[in-house]
């Protein structure tokens, strides 16, 4: 808002000069306006769109192919004598405490953590925005039974959750079911923030005048309501992204994470956590990578936030 | 408003049901005798072991434990501990204790994350804007038990500023790092949130509306622009609350905290079914009530959400 | 938490310092000026069960037993026997024993300790309808019955109010080291009118007594005063002592470090590195008697008769012990030498066959190509442990040590919690090696022995078996004098070295430290500092 609303500054433009005609007139040969049609338009125009997308996809190139990044086995040959030793040779970012090489661990740990981040944040998106947005803009009794399922969800503490669902799963420990046990209990918290907003959105002059001309419930809500309502599930999500690979190194440290064998920069960091104050680099390479992939997740957010807001479009 | 609060009070009942039932289950799921691990790495009498099964009635099917647990609220009694302590006695030792480490947490958060979030929403792309990602990224990227050691080493051992660990009682100033650590969590999501509303919030009519009719920034900040962003952040921040209640395990145990999520871990951990249940229980009641607070808040922060009908 | 669960770490080198420091102050006399009513702060966890002798099988609730009672002996620093209430303690036999305790003996209430106190006490704690966890440790007393209520024991006489006889099933020549262990300890008799109430506020004989009626803070603190009433050998040097509880080994050591906490007995491993460095001549680290393994069960595959004993020996010999307890464990472990710990009488580190035990590859792939022929090597060998505890750290280096040597692919199987390990350890239904600890409940090499290899012992959970070595192991225990007893044990020790039920791993270090107002702090056999010793200034 650069506009200084002291002086006078003219907001409605005299009659002469504002040829209603022309404003009024509908162009039917035009494309026809299409809300993701027009964010894609509005994206790729965006340098900021491109460099997170970059990274993006250097981080799934790592992920799908480690081994085109490095040849040193991340878990063989892991020698005490090299114990939180520093870069020789072909060991780039030196040793862990078990000898093992870091920035091969780090490599091949790529795949599991973003695994990890993007599995637990589809869940919570996906359960989040149904139980959200039939609950907010229903409401009544289903509201009641919706939120109520998710405040069943919420109070059961997620420790205990992944302690009895890594115990019963203790022949499957794997990405799949350490994301089941991190994302089934977080959802209930982007359903409320989205049951937030939609409650505000409903009330809509837009919405109203949708209402007015006959449009069915279930289209507003999917056409007007939930694109106008998804901004602080954005915020939320790209966050949790980095959120859910964290919470994995914490499932580790309390001794119900994914076993050793399993690379992944969770295990890492919270392996390194012994060493915090004689060998601190091995907790920051794997904290860097997970601040880079979060970073790519949340600049990409934003950017789509920005694309999916015509206001905030309108304004460049 | 009467009815509708009556109503949400009423809507308790069975969540308190499915919920106790819920944690009830895992408890009993979770593989491994609890009274073995008394033993350590000795291996108990069978009759022994026999005996202390029918004693805490480890010996009955399921559902029958279940609903013995459950009689026995109904008259106040919410079962023992292994160590001989009613449950109820460990209820009213611990939730003080945390609840005002959760609020001082939230408060920081709140105010913090709120503040930084306005500032980079109305100074989106500009250095403040991005040294507040920065910071973001940083809270996200450390967990919590690495945020928690070096604050208890840099504080309280090496500039003493703070009690490296809680004195008995917990008293408010020794809590003040434990609720600076704990609030690091969501910070970050506070922030950005904050700022995502602020952006969408500063584009809608009534705020140009507000500055054409000549009002001030430092009115139109407040009062237009921070009041109609809330909501997402008011309604995050109470989901965090009950984060904050149990997830403090970690944070508790560094600074060795005497509270609720200390005490639960530990109770998961050695599988003592009572204890667990019975804090989950209090901790449903409590989240009920935060959310239905909040519930109300709307209200108060858009008057155009309206829940009388 | 669980007292065998958690190892307290340290090493052989005798920290010369602490015990230069404290050494030449042990016994009573002092020689640092002290407060005498200075009250010194100490680490603790909340006890797991209420505070009764008979009842309590964990440290948190036994460092403070030991603080408020006194048994018939007690052990001091260097883990010999004295006597506390007991006058005699006398055997022809090795299996009748009759027991003088000292006159005008009193608990901190001013009530009288008699020979019957003793009596009455074992009776309750061995009667199976009182669910005693300590009740296993009647069983070697006439007239024991673990599953039918008995209240009173054969075994047990009265004869006046200063003596009484006990006879045991069988002859036993450690009766007497095994009697300071605090589930020997006597209990007034208004305790036995609602135990639950007394367990919350116990009244005791020993140093020292509940400050208040409301002393203990569950989960936060436990305050002791001195007990004035108290008249025996550990006769309290300060003016009292408070547990302070924690549940994290690292929120200790920070208090240590941050001046809120006097003493520290375990330093936590994320400090291993520098506490050395961060307490200077006020950190200990010193053997303790906690011997460290994983036990190979004997119905694994691969794993019995001779293809079973290569296996075993080469296992044991691709273990670089020296390398794993200086860099992972930073000198806080000693590398094993037997099945026992140094600080036990009678232990020596050269046994027939301990080599067994030393780092050798080459010998380790040859033994391993060996049982190859045999039958050859499938799958994968694993360890498992519990992982609510730091156990994954060492189990990885001891796996990548296992897998750098023989080739074979090595790797731990975590157990989430405690209770399911130990679950799938005792059931037997566990597929794997897995991690076993011992810490001895008194100063003899036979409590590291007999439990742990005896054919059907209580915690055999290999289920070894070896008719020549129940046969030695008898040998030992039937025999009156100690140093021949120890000999007998030794030889018993020649046949787990070739038959390896277990595989040595490590003896845990008492690792600890002490602010610098304190002195005279000495570390007992038992890992624990001798409180009563302690002085403040």
């Amino acid at each position: 808002m650069s506009n200084n609303p002291n002086t006078s500054t003219h907001y409605v433009a005299p009659l002469e000069e504002t040829p209603l005609v022309a404003i009024d007139a509908v162009n039917v040969g035009e494309r026809k306006s299409n809300l993701w049609i027009d964010a894609w338009r509005d994206m790729r125009r965006r340098p900021m769109f491109w460099i997170s997308a970059a990274i993006i996809l250097l981080v799934l190139i790592v992920a799908f192919f480690p081994t085109l990044f490095t040849q040193v086995p991340p878990n063989d040959d892991c020698q005490l004598s090299n114990s939180n030793g520093g870069p020789t040779g072909e060991h780039i970012l030196g040793f862990t405490k078990q000898g093992c090489d870091v920035f091969s661990r780090l490599i091949h740990g790529t795949s599991t953590s973003l695994s990890v981040g993007l599995i637990v944040t589809v869940l919570t998106t996906v359960l989040g925005i149904l139980f959200g947005a039939f609950a907010g803009f229903y409401g009544g009794w289903l509201d009641s039974v919706l939120s109520r399922a998710g405040d069943i969800f919420f109070s059961i503490p997620y420790i205990l959750a992944a302690v009895v669902i890594m115990s019963v799963f203790s022949a499957y420990r794997n990405v799949f079911v350490i994301s089941l046990a991190i994302g089934i209990f977080a959802w209930p918290a982007t359903a409320r923030v989205l049951r937030a907003e939609i409650l505000r959105v409903k009330q809509s002059d837009y919405v109203m005048a949708a209402r007015a001309l006959g449009v069915s419930n279930f289209k507003i809500l999917l056409r007007h309501v939930l694109p106008n309502s998804i901004a602080p599930v954005i915020v939320v999500t790209t966050i949790s992204l980095g959120a859910a690979i964290v919470a994995e190194a914490t499932l580790s440290f309390l001794g119900v994470g994914l076993p050793n064998s399993t690379m992944s920069w969770g295990n890492d960091i919270s392996a390194a956590q012994i060493d915090l104050r004689t060998a601190p680099q091995t907790l920051i390479y794997p904290s860097l990578a997970l601040s880079i992939t979060v970073l790519a997740f949340i600049m990409m957010g934003e950017v789509i936030r920005d694309a999916l807001d015509p206001k905030a479009r309108a304004q460049r | 408003m009467a009815g509708y609060i009556l109503r949400r009070l009423l809507q308790a009942v069975p969540v308190l049901l499915g919920t106790t039932f819920l944690i009830y289950f895992m408890v009993f799921a979770m593989p491994g005798d609890p009274l073995l691990a008394l033993f350590g790495d000795k291996a108990p009498d069978p009759a022994l072991l026999e005996r202390l099964r029918e004693q805490y009635h480890l010996d009955q099917p399921f559902i029958v434990q279940y609903f013995l647990y459950l009689g026995g609220i109904f008259h106040g009694d919410f079962g023992t501990s292994f160590s001989g302590e009613p449950v109820s006695a460990i209820l009213v030792r611990t939730f003080p204790v945390t609840i005002r480490l959760a609020i001082m947490a939230l408060i920081i958060e709140f105010v913090g994350g709120v503040l930084i979030g306005l500032i980079s929403g109305l100074r989106k792309g500009k250095l403040f804007d991005a040294s507040a990602l920065v910071v973001s990224l940083i809270f996200i990227s450390l967990p919590i038990f690495v945020i928690a050691f070096v604050a208890q080493f840099v504080f309280g051992i090496q500039l003493g500023w703070v009690k490296t660990t809680v004195s008995a009682g917990a008293p408010i100033q020794d809590l003040i790092l434990p609720a600076f650590v704990l609030a690091s969590i969501t910070f970050a999501q506070l922030i950005r949130l904050t700022r995502a509303s602020v952006i969408e919030t500063e584009q809608l009519d009534f705020v140009r509306t507000a500055y054409s009719k000549g009002l001030s920034r430092r009115r139109i900040i407040p009062v237009h622009i921070l009041r109609n962003s809330l909501i997402p952040v008011v309604t995050y921040a109470a989901t965090d609350f009950g984060v904050l209640l149990v997830g403090a395990t970690v944070t508790e145990g560094i600074f060795n905290v005497p509270g609720v999520g200390r005490t639960l871990y530990q109770a998961i951990v050695q599988g003592q079914g009572p204890t667990v249940v019975s804090f989950v229980t209090v901790m449903v009641l409590i989240y009920l009530v935060v959310n239905l607070v909040v519930d109300l808040l709307y209200g108060l922060l858009d008057p155009r959400i309206r829940y009388v009908k | 938490m669980n007292k065998r669960r958690y190892g307290v770490g340290a090493i052989a080198l005798i920290a010369a310092s602490a015990l230069a420091l404290a050494g030449c102050a042990s016994g009573s006399s002092t020689t640092t000026s002290g407060d005498s009513a200075a009250v010194i702060s100490v680490n603790g966890s909340e006890p797991q069960n209420p505070l009764v002798p008979t009842n309590t099988n964990e440290t948190g609730g036994g460092k403070i037993l030991d603080s408020l009672f006194a048994g018939l002996v007690y052990y001091d620093a260097t883990g010999a026997v004295q006597n506390d209430v007991a006058d005699s303690i006398t055997t022809d036999d090795a299996q009748t024993y009759t027991i003088k305790i000292k006159s005008g003996q009193k608990f901190s209430d001013g009530e009288d300790l008699t020979a019957k106190n003793f009596v009455d006490t074992w009776n309750y704690g061995a009667n199976a309808a009182n669910t005693q966890l300590n009740q296993s440790w009647f069983n070697i007393i006439e007239g024991f019955d673990e599953k039918n209520p008995v209240e009173s024991l054969s075994g047990l006489k009265v004869v006046d109010d200063t003596t009484f006889t006990v006879t045991l099933t069988e002859p036993l020549s450690d009766f007497p080291i095994r009697l300071g262990y605090s589930a020997y300890y006597p209990l007034p008799e208004k305790a036995f009118e609602d135990m639950e109430a007394y367990g919350q506020n116990p009244i005791g004989n020993g140093p020292y007594k509940f400050a208040s009626d409301t002393a203990w803070a569950h989960n936060e603190k436990l305050d002791l005063v001195v007990n004035d009433t108290y008249d025996g050998g550990r006769k309290a040097q300060n003016g009292g002592v408070t547990y302070k509880f924690y549940s994290s080994e690292d929120a200790a050591y920070a208090d240590l470090l941050g001046g809120n906490l006097d003493v520290l007995d375990s330093v936590p491993a994320s400090a291993y590195a520098n506490f050395q460095s961060d307490l200077g001549d006020r950190a200990v680290n010193q053997p303790a008697a906690i011997f460290q393994s994983f036990t190979i069960p004997t119905n694994l595959a691969h794993f019995s008769g001779d293809e079973g004993k290569l296996r075993r020996a080469a296992l044991s010999m691709a273990i670089n012990r020296d390398e794993i307890t200086d860099v992972i464990f930073e000198g806080t472990r000693t590398p094993a030498s037997d099945f026992t710990s140094p600080v036990i009488d009678g232990w020596s580190d050269s046994l027939e066959g301990a080599d067994v035990l030393k780092y050798n590859p080459d010998e380790a792939k040859k033994l391993w190509a060996q049982a190859d022929a045999i039958s050859p090597w499938s799958g994968s060998f694993q360890i498992g442990y519990n992982s609510d505890s730091s156990h994954q750290v060492w189990v990885d280096a001891v796996s990548n040590s296992i897998k750098n040597v023989l080739g074979i692919d090595a790797s731990g199987a975590p157990y989430p919690t405690f209770a399911e390990f130990r679950t799938a350890v005792t059931g037997k239904t566990i597929t794997t090696a897995f991690r076993t600890g011992w810490q001895a409940d008194y100063p003899g090499l036979y409590n590291f022995l007999q439990p742990l290899y005896q054919t059907g012992a209580s915690s055999n959970d290999g289920d070894y078996s070896s008719a020549d070595f129940d046969a030695q192991l008898q040998k030992g225990a039937t025999a009156t004098d100690t140093g021949a007893a120890n000999d007998e044990f030794s030889k018993a020790q020649d046949i787990l070295l070739k038959d390896l039920p277990a595989i040595p791993l490590w003896y845990s270090n008492v690792t600890g430290g002490y602010g610098e107002s304190v002195s005279n702090v000495q570390f007992g056999w038992n890992s624990q500092p001798l409180y009563y010793e302690i002085t403040k200034s």
